[in-house]
């Protein structure tokens, strides 16, 4: 299964960025193998708007199943929702941790997003 | 000619120097308020409204029988209204800014505007005074398409003096964007002098011929007359900090009609302004 996770650098030590939509990179990791690709997110980073939903159309089309990150808003959840994506919104620590704490049951599934809107 | 009447500062008394210039001069005279979050020269005027309207901007439906999942239209719209994920198309309509750049580039014509609604547009006089106002809807996130819509009313061949909102971003650039001359309305108080400097930087961006009102002239500091004084900005007119304006005001009620001399005072405002404006 591929894992989306969004991260402050490029690599499964660095931190977990807790934004979603203006993370700075979004690393999709394969759960059995921790193989991984990097998305660079840096157009998103500042973007007028919508970056929520262009980075969940990102994860989408990378074929991503789950996303584990910190903050998600409403059009971003609605976004990855149509995507048929799971979102779990306590995702700390490194990359690994994240995913490692994921495949251990340990991060809950969100049914809604958790902040507003261009929080 | 247009004037319109800014501050940058609220509660400087836009509305006050709008409502009793336009009632002083009286005839072939048109105020279009443009403060469509919070309008309040109705308050001042209390005209007879005649027509209201309610004003839509169009947004994208997508037709998913037509539509070929290409995100093209997801791809032009720099404000992400439009998401394509497999072959589910989602909009978003509050974020649309209605370019109609996604039924432009649509290989398939699977793209078609339906309406959102902005809010309305009240017309209506008082006497001889023609009036027009709008009221952004209450949620609505943009109001400079509603204030264009209200600037549409614009009788060429009379004046029309503007009432804009407060601020110095798109609504307040929407008001005042090409009109022949910017009052600006400010009060001698830090608060006033800062949010004016900012006004003024903006109306100079606009390239438009600018003058100034200061209300509540005789407190605060001299600030705002050396700044005026260094800016080249005239000082057209002062307003005094009057217990029997307050009292006029806290009623709702026009200066011109209650006060003598000051009717002379708002047309010898717009005499100069007349000499001054491009």
């Amino acid at each position: 299964m591929k894992i989306a996770v969004t991260s402050k650098g490029p690599d499964l030590d660095d931190q977990v960025d807790p934004r979603f939509g203006r993370a700075a990179y979004i690393l999709i990791v394969d759960s059995e193998t921790f193989d991984f690709e990097v998305l660079n997110n840096k157009e998103n980073v500042n973007a007028l708007k919508g970056a929520g939903i262009q980075a969940a159309g990102m994860v989408s089309d990378n074929g991503a199943e789950v996303l584990l990150t910190g903050f998600c808003g409403p059009n971003a959840f609605k976004t990855l929702n149509a995507a048929k994506i799971k979102v779990a919104s306590d995702a700390k620590g490194t990359v690994r941790d994240a995913v490692t704490s994921f495949i251990e049951g340990k991060l809950t599934i969100s049914d809604q997003a958790n902040v507003e809107g261009q929080w | 000619m247009i004037i319109s009447i800014a501050s940058g500062k609220g509660g400087t008394g836009k509305t006050t120097v709008a409502t009793n210039m336009a009632v002083s001069i009286g005839s072939d005279v048109q105020l279009l308020d443009c403060d469509v979050e919070a309008p309040n020269a109705h308050l001042f005027l209390n005209p007879v409204i005649e027509e209201e309207k309610s004003v839509f901007t169009p947004v994208p439906e997508i037709d998913e029988e037509k539509c070929t999942f290409c995100k093209k239209c997801a791809e032009i719209c720099r404000f992400k209204a439009i998401a394509v994920i497999g072959e589910i198309v989602l909009t978003f309509p509050e974020l649309c800014h209605s370019c109609g750049g996604c039924m432009e580039v649509c290989p398939e014509n699977a793209v078609t505007e339906i309406g959102r609604n902005l809010g309305v547009i009240e017309t209506g006089h008082k006497n001889n005074l023609h009036f027009v106002h709008g009221r952004l809807r209450i949620g609505e996130a943009m109001s400079p398409p509603l204030i264009r819509e209200v600037r549409s009313y614009t009788r060429p061949d009379q004046l029309t003096i503007i009432d804009a909102p407060p601020g110095t971003s798109c609504p307040v650039i929407a008001a005042m964007k090409g009109t022949d001359f910017v009052l600006m309305v400010t009060e001698p108080t830090p608060f006033g002098l800062h949010d004016l400097k900012l006004a003024v930087e903006a109306v100079k961006l606009l390239g438009i011929p600018r003058g100034l009102v200061i209300n509540r002239s005789d407190i605060g500091d001299n600030r705002v007359k050396e700044y005026a004084e260094k800016e080249n900005l005239p000082i057209l007119m002062e307003i005094p900090f009057d217990r029997k304006i307050a009292e006029a005001y806290s009623r709702g009620e026009l200066i011109v009609e209650e006060m003598p001399g000051w009717k002379e005072k708002f047309l010898k405002l717009y005499d100069n302004i007349k000499e001054m404006a491009v």
